[in-house]
């Protein structure tokens, strides 16, 4: 995608979503834990269990936001998919993993039908294989966070170390 | 006989995952089943061998939705076990906390996931589309309740400024003002929700329910009471036990509460309205009538319409709680350890929570039960299902379908411990 505008850092937001609790549903935090210290300080870095109406205000004056979510598509476990919602939905099914009855894809598209949906949004969906409570990431999951950590830091930074504590 | 199976992939707008299989064998309901997958008690054998201290933070991550809850009825039981009771300003600050979650919650259930069953929505995003201003309000309405859970909990999900005697840190009075000026925004924008709620269409539904809520003598109840009943029943947490018992049914991983005697019992804003009507504040009494509630309510569609008004008296008793608040010394209270078991049940938004802990003489907890209130609603949603769908038999599939979903939602369940979605089966038997 052709854009010369460098990014506005300072209306950017990483959100990653999932219930810390159960498993592979943790994803989107992991990745978020990862990339702390490793992005330009503008860049907001946020946690949420998943629920529309919070993620919905966290998209408020944002420009371009990247969402990591586990996800549940029936792919091998690990397998990661890059969504740009700005301007069609997520596939639903694959994302009705949330614990909630309005997740992730009910937020962006309330968002989008209230005209708060930031200009670029971007969802990373990392397929979940074990949602047990108390579990931690699975191994695949686990090697897939550090990956969409990676590129998600080049996708923001173009590349460029910001790196202060990459201890992950 | 033929057989017909009716399946949808997920009961949207339910916190959580559980299945409903609905059976109707000539002409008439034979069985509705709610079942939840709940990790069988998980938590409870997490907390088995830690410290006492470690309660708020480990309870708080059971629920997304209702944190606040699980804190309030952990640290009680806790301090009940340790012989200790919290000053004034500490039990105040704990009230506007548990004011926050309730706003919260009843405002996410109201707005996104109920509403739109009465106004002909698929779910909150098409009603977006058509009522964006209706939708706006319920945001900011529900952001007023997530400003009291960032300034008093830490954070606005899973809080984690709770600890058993108090808090980590007090606010100061001059940090509750900016607070006080969102709250009274919020109260107008309740009220205006009560009057919108008030003017839905309601089937003419009513079940002789037995209503299960704390009731306090000069408060309408979050943190502290005894559990009473309109049946007679009025024992402190402590006697819970004695009275109501959790159960394994073969179509649930989750425990169903009953009472004793096996009767279902039902907990949650209808049990609470119903009981503590005289303690509510003059504005949402006079809000509630003018919505055509009267001091109880025994329809559970018209649920929206009293959740509607707590979220009304808890915007107006989190300004009165501002109002008089006096910065405590200090911000928690020193615990000694000791041997012995607490108590302690709290109203959620959804219904009473009851903790029970028995702690060793150096604070480790040995034993911990947790009962929450869907697990003790479980049994009356079922009985609503079967009450009421033998009146919509001769509707389609589809129309029947929803009307089960929306008979389930009435009750705002919250299983989203359990995660994942409710999956519905309709079995005519044809």
């Amino acid at each position: 995608m052709a854009n010369n505008t460098p990014p506005d850092h300072g209306r950017m937001i990483v959100i990653g979503a999932g219930n810390p609790e159960r498993g592979d549903d943790a994803a989107g935090r992991a990745v978020v834990r990862l990339l702390r210290g490793a992005l330009p300080d503008e860049v907001a870095l946020v946690e949420l269990d998943g629920e529309a109406t919070a993620l919905l205000a966290h998209l408020e004056d944002v420009a371009t936001a990247f969402i990591i979510d586990a996800c549940a598509s029936g792919l091998p476990a690990g397998s990661l998919q890059r969504f740009d919602v700005s301007a069609e939905p997520l596939p639903h099914a694959a994302f009705s993993l949330s614990t909630h009855g309005f997740g992730l894809a009910e937020g962006i598209e309330l968002a989008r039908a209230l005209g708060q949906l930031p200009e670029r949004c971007i969802v990373y969906a990392i397929e979940g294989g074990a949602f047990e409570a108390g579990a931690p990431l699975s191994p695949p999951v686990a090697a897939a966070v550090a990956v969409t950590a990676k590129r998600l830091r080049t996708e923001i930074t173009g590349g460029e170390d910001h790196g202060k504590s990459r201890h992950a | 006989m033929a057989r017909k199976t009716i399946k949808v992939d997920y009961l949207a707008r339910v916190e959580g995952e559980g299945a409903l299989t609905v059976v109707i064998r000539d002409g008439a309901v034979e069985s509705a089943k709610l079942r939840i997958f709940e990790p069988p008690r998980f938590f409870e054998a997490f907390l088995r061998g830690r410290a006492f201290s470690e309660t708020p933070d480990i309870t708080a991550r059971i629920c997304g939705i209702c944190p606040v809850a699980y804190q309030m009825s952990a640290v009680h039981a806790i301090e009940n076990a340790l012989g200790v009771t919290v000053p004034k300003p500490i039990r105040d600050l704990r009230r506007l906390l548990y004011c926050g979650e309730w706003i919260e919650s009843h405002t996410l259930h109201v707005y996104m996931l109920h509403a739109p069953d009465f106004l002909g929505y698929e779910g909150a995003i098409e009603m977006a589309r058509d009522h964006p201003d209706i939708v706006k309000r319920g945001l900011a309405l529900k952001k007023a309740g997530n400003a009291i859970l960032s300034l008093l909990g830490g954070r606005e999900i899973h809080p984690i400024n709770v600890r058993v005697g108090g808090f980590y840190r007090t606010p100061r009075r001059r940090e509750l003002q900016p607070l006080a000026e969102q709250l009274k925004w919020a109260r107008d924008a309740a009220l205006e929700t009560v009057q919108w709620a008030g003017g839905f269409e309601f089937p003419e539904c009513e079940r002789d329910y037995e209503f299960v809520a704390l009731r306090h003598g000069s408060e309408y109840p979050f943190n502290e009471g005894r559990i009473t009943s309109n049946r007679g029943i009025d024992i402190t947490p402590d006697q819970f036990e004695a009275h109501f018992e959790e159960s394994h049914v073969k179509h649930s991983t989750a425990l169903q509460a009953h009472r004793r005697d096996g009767k279902p019992y039902l907990t949650g804003p209808l049990a609470r309205y119903s009981l503590n009507f005289d303690q509510l504040s003059p504005l949402a009494q006079t809000a509630a009538r003018d919505a055509g509630l009267g001091i109880s309510c025994m329809n559970p569609y018209r649920s929206i319409v009293v959740r509607a008004v707590e979220v009304l008296y808890a915007c107006d008793e989190a300004l009165r709680l501002i109002g008089n608040y006096e910065e405590p010394e200090q911000p928690a209270i020193a615990m000694q350890p000791r041997a012995g078991i607490g108590y302690s049940a709290t109203e959620a938004p959804r219904g009473l929570l009851y903790h029970r802990y028995r702690l060793e003489a150096d604070g480790t907890i040995a034993e911990a039960n947790i009962v929450p209130p869907t697990s003790q609603n479980q049994a009356s949603i079922e009985e609503d299902l079967r009450h009421f769908i033998a009146g919509w038999l001769d509707l389609p599939d589809a129309a029947l379908r929803h009307r089960c979903e929306q008979t389930v939602r009435n009750h705002d369940p919250c299983i989203s411990c359990a995660t994942h979605f409710l999956r519905l089966e309709i079995d005519r038997g044809q």
